[in-house]
């Protein structure tokens, strides 16, 4: 057998073998270089996976060569595939940058813990979507969650603790809701697979364990992808994190659960039962335009820019649940292009705002909170940085030119395509808000004069401006050149919706 | 009522034990109730996966009822994944008590206010 | 409570028939109940017992921190090294079938050494986790 075969497992694996290698290495400068090594070298598997799927369809992978359904399946498709790319393409950017990062916000002796933690929580993510099998789903969510509380954990503020400790107790109810959902199809369906669960789900899915299941699954994936009103652990861990860990998160975290989230509505469940016949597509849009206002509303009166953009976070995560409710091949895509766009941008900003940190932070001091009166005039001596977050600022308003344009565009379109006009008024006025907090950062950034005792100093270094500014590139590269983002996505909601009318 | 017996003390134990991370402001409190409904969970994948009558699953002439086994290998799983979370809680809780002094959740809200004022204060200064 | 002479007595009785008993757990899990877990945990309940005897300064000393992040790494090394020989000698990932000259052979030696991996990353989480609450706080020596 050739090695292109088991690509499937090795996606997983090398990530996997990183992290106990790096706690082996017990030397930061050894461990940074076998994980940043299994982080790359995944990301050109991922790439190849999302040829292998262009080229000859999905791919299906018998771990422990036990047939799917009686063992584990990893089975890819043209949405998990795109996964992959995002979730290791920004592994393989952050990874980079925490060499630099780190170094003032984690003890040294901590630091080969950090990169064998990141290596998990890659694993985890990578392992969630890849696999075709529903608890192994969870197993997968719970690697990814417990060496996230631990990430989270690391910060240098104190309130890095508490934050990851909320985390840990809503991330756990969360898993545990997802456990309970997956145990209601299981005993009803006899079956873990998701591929072999779809026929069966068809037939119980009315009745109340079947309707059980979907409410816990429901309200389980929502508290990992901090949907609104389940949010509220989000901020505080976005904050309190180190830079990287941020960067890494707000890209790859809940953007994954929500993949989990597609993946159980749109296969398991099939839209053509959850869509019309439920009321979930009103729940839906209601939730999603209370994300949209709410958080993006209280976003503009953040004074620490990490938590403005972790409130922004939970903002555009509302867009992508609105682009699902529309159960329409262009709505969906918008959700799938809208994941990938945000995660792009929003890992460049996180990534800036933490060059913005480390120039802030004294040798002695604690990180201190990136408010608005400390990043006064701060274009001046960083313009890299600034203009950086500026440009990802404009992708999460949706600027014609950035990739955030076109997912809303995307949105739009399926907005209009359902007749529902006063949505693309809503879309619209919510980006206004999100015009108003961008423009706190410029107002202060460009236009205030630097507080008159600060010393001077210069642009943030080279090792921690590439990877934000390979991001910010992206951002700009995939508003204009869509044929990667669109073509996935679009191909991607063909195959999950099934509700042609 | 007894034909349920299982799923009652299931539902009993998922209910407390989430009663009790939104009720007690204690984090070792809330662990443990976190624990509770975790242990629900295993209940509720282990009972319906025993048949009364059926023995271990392995095959034999002699039998011909066997128990699935295939809930108590994801519930090992489970408990695995449940321990971590607890130790690691427990973990974070000893940090907590040692940066704060206090594992009471309002008591550390309020020192967190404490210090978010003061940074206020310092920033306008 | 090192000098307490019961304590030491039964210590010294217990703690070798704990870890005796933690080794048949381990290679009867093929067979019957047991396995890995279940022996990682009898094993790390004989050094903790051994700890709560003679302090947990000497268990260090003993057992050193080093070398229980050793078994932590190590164990799932162990693990996803069964894998990659699965996959080497041309099955899939984890695929025991091709360990052995037959396919029944090739799953016991496959779930024997994945056990290994097992027991010797839960019996050091099980110390790491003991070490790191006992080392917080007021140290007993």
């Amino acid at each position: 057998m050739s090695l292109a075969q088991h690509l499937p497992a090795l996606q997983v694996v090398l990530p996997l073998i990183s992290a106990p290698l790096a706690v082996l290495s017990r030397r930061a400068g050894l461990a940074f270089l076998i994980v940043t090594a299994a982080a790359w070298t995944a990301f050109a598997i991922a790439i190849a996976l999302w040829l292998q799927v262009d080229l000859s369809g999905p791919v299906s992978y018998p771990i422990g060569n036990w047939e799917p359904p009686w063992g584990i399946e990893y089975r890819l498709d043209r949405l998990n595939s795109f996964m992959l790319v995002l979730v290791s393409g920004m592994a393989a950017v952050v990874l980079p940058y925490s060499r630099a990062s780190i170094e003032r916000e984690i003890p040294q002796e901590s630091h080969y813990l950090f990169y064998a933690m990141l290596g998990l929580c890659l694993t985890g993510l990578l392992g969630m979507s890849i696999t075709g099998d529903a608890f192994n789903l969870f197993v997968f969510l719970e690697i990814s969650s417990l060496s996230t509380y631990v990430l989270i954990a690391m910060g240098r503020d104190r309130r890095a603790l508490t934050a990851a400790y909320q985390y840990l107790i809503m991330g756990s109810i969360g898993a545990t809701f997802i456990v309970i959902g997956i145990g209601f199809l299981y005993l009803m369906t006899g079956t873990l697979n998701l591929a072999d669960m779809v026929d069966r789900v068809a037939r119980i899915e009315n009745s109340r364990p079947g309707l059980a299941a979907l409410a816990f699954i429901t309200v389980g994936v929502s508290l990992k992808v901090a949907l609104a009103p389940l949010h509220q652990w989000l901020p505080n861990a976005y904050t309190y994190a180190p830079s990287s860990v941020s960067a890494f998160l707000a890209a790859t975290a809940t953007k994954v659960a929500l993949y989990a989230l597609i993946r159980f509505y749109f296969t398991v469940f099939g839209d053509a039962f959850l869509f019309e016949k439920l009321p979930l597509p009103k729940m839906m849009l209601v939730l999603s335009l209370f994300a949209m206002f709410f958080a993006n509303f209280i976003a503009i009166f953040q004074d620490n820019l990490k938590r403005l953009f972790a409130y922004s976070s939970i903002g555009q995560i509302g867009y992508i649940t609105l682009g699902l409710s529309f159960d329409s091949i262009d709505g969906v895509a918008a959700s799938i292009m809208h994941l990938f766009n945000h995660g792009v941008a929003k890992g460049a900003i996180f990534l800036l705002v933490g060059a913005i940190v480390a120039r802030l932070t004294t040798r002695q001091s604690a990180p201190p909170a990136p408010g608005f009166d400390r990043i006064a005039g701060l274009a001046r001596s960083m313009p890299w940085t600034c203009f950086g977050i500026v440009i990802g600022g404009l992708s999460l308003i949706g600027v014609p030119g950035t990739a955030g344009f076109i997912s809303k565009w995307y949105l739009v379109l399926a907005a209009v395509d359902k007749g529902q006009w006063w949505l693309v008024g809503a879309i619209l006025f919510s980006s206004l808000l999100a015009v108003a907090y961008v423009w706190r950062f410029v107002e202060a950034a460009y236009f205030r004069a630097p507080p008159a005792g600060r010393e001077a100093f210069g642009e943030a270094s080279l090792s921690l401006l590439i990877p934000a500014w390979l991001l910010v590139g992206a951002t700009v590269w995939f508003g204009i050149d869509t044929s990667f983002t669109v073509g996935s996505a679009i191909e991607a909601a063909q195959q999950l919706v099934h509700n042609h009318k | 009522m007894l034909a349920h017996f299982s799923n009652i003390i299931t539902v009993f134990l998922m209910v407390a034990g989430l009663f009790i991370i939104i009720a007690r402001g204690n984090l070792i409190k809330k662990l443990i109730g976190l624990s509770l409904f975790q242990t629900s969970v295993y209940l509720l994948y282990i009972t319906p996966g025993k048949l009364i009558g059926g023995t271990a699953p392995i095959i034999s002439p002699q039998y011909t009822v066997y128990s699935n086994p295939l809930p108590h290998v994801l519930i090992l799983t489970a408990i695995v994944v449940g321990v971590a979370t607890l130790a690691l809680g427990l973990a974070l809780a000893v940090r907590i008590r040692e940066a704060y002094g206090s594992i009471e959740e309002d008591e550390i809200l309020e020192r967190d206010h404490g210090v978010e004022a003061e940074e206020a204060k310092e920033a306008r200064s | 409570m090192r000098n307490d002479l019961v304590l030491r007595v039964v210590g010294r009785l217990m703690i070798p028939s704990i870890l005796i008993f933690a080794l048949y757990v381990q290679f009867h899990g093929d067979f019957g109940p047991g396995g890995g877990f279940q022996a990682g945990v009898i094993v790390a309940a004989g050094i903790v017992f051994y700890a709560l005897i003679y302090g947990v300064t000497a268990t260090r000393r003993l057992v050193p921190d080093c070398v229980v992040e050793t078994m932590v790494a190590s164990g799932v090394l162990i693990y996803a090294g069964v894998g990659l020989a699965g996959l080497l000698l041309g099955g899939h990932y984890l695929d025991y079938s091709v360990l052995g000259h037959d396919p029944v052979h090739g799953q016991h030696r496959g779930i024997f050494w994945v056990e290994v991996g097992v027991a010797t990353t839960v019996c050091g989480v099980m110390l790491k986790i003991f070490y790191m609450f006992t080392s917080r706080g007021n140290s007993e020596d």
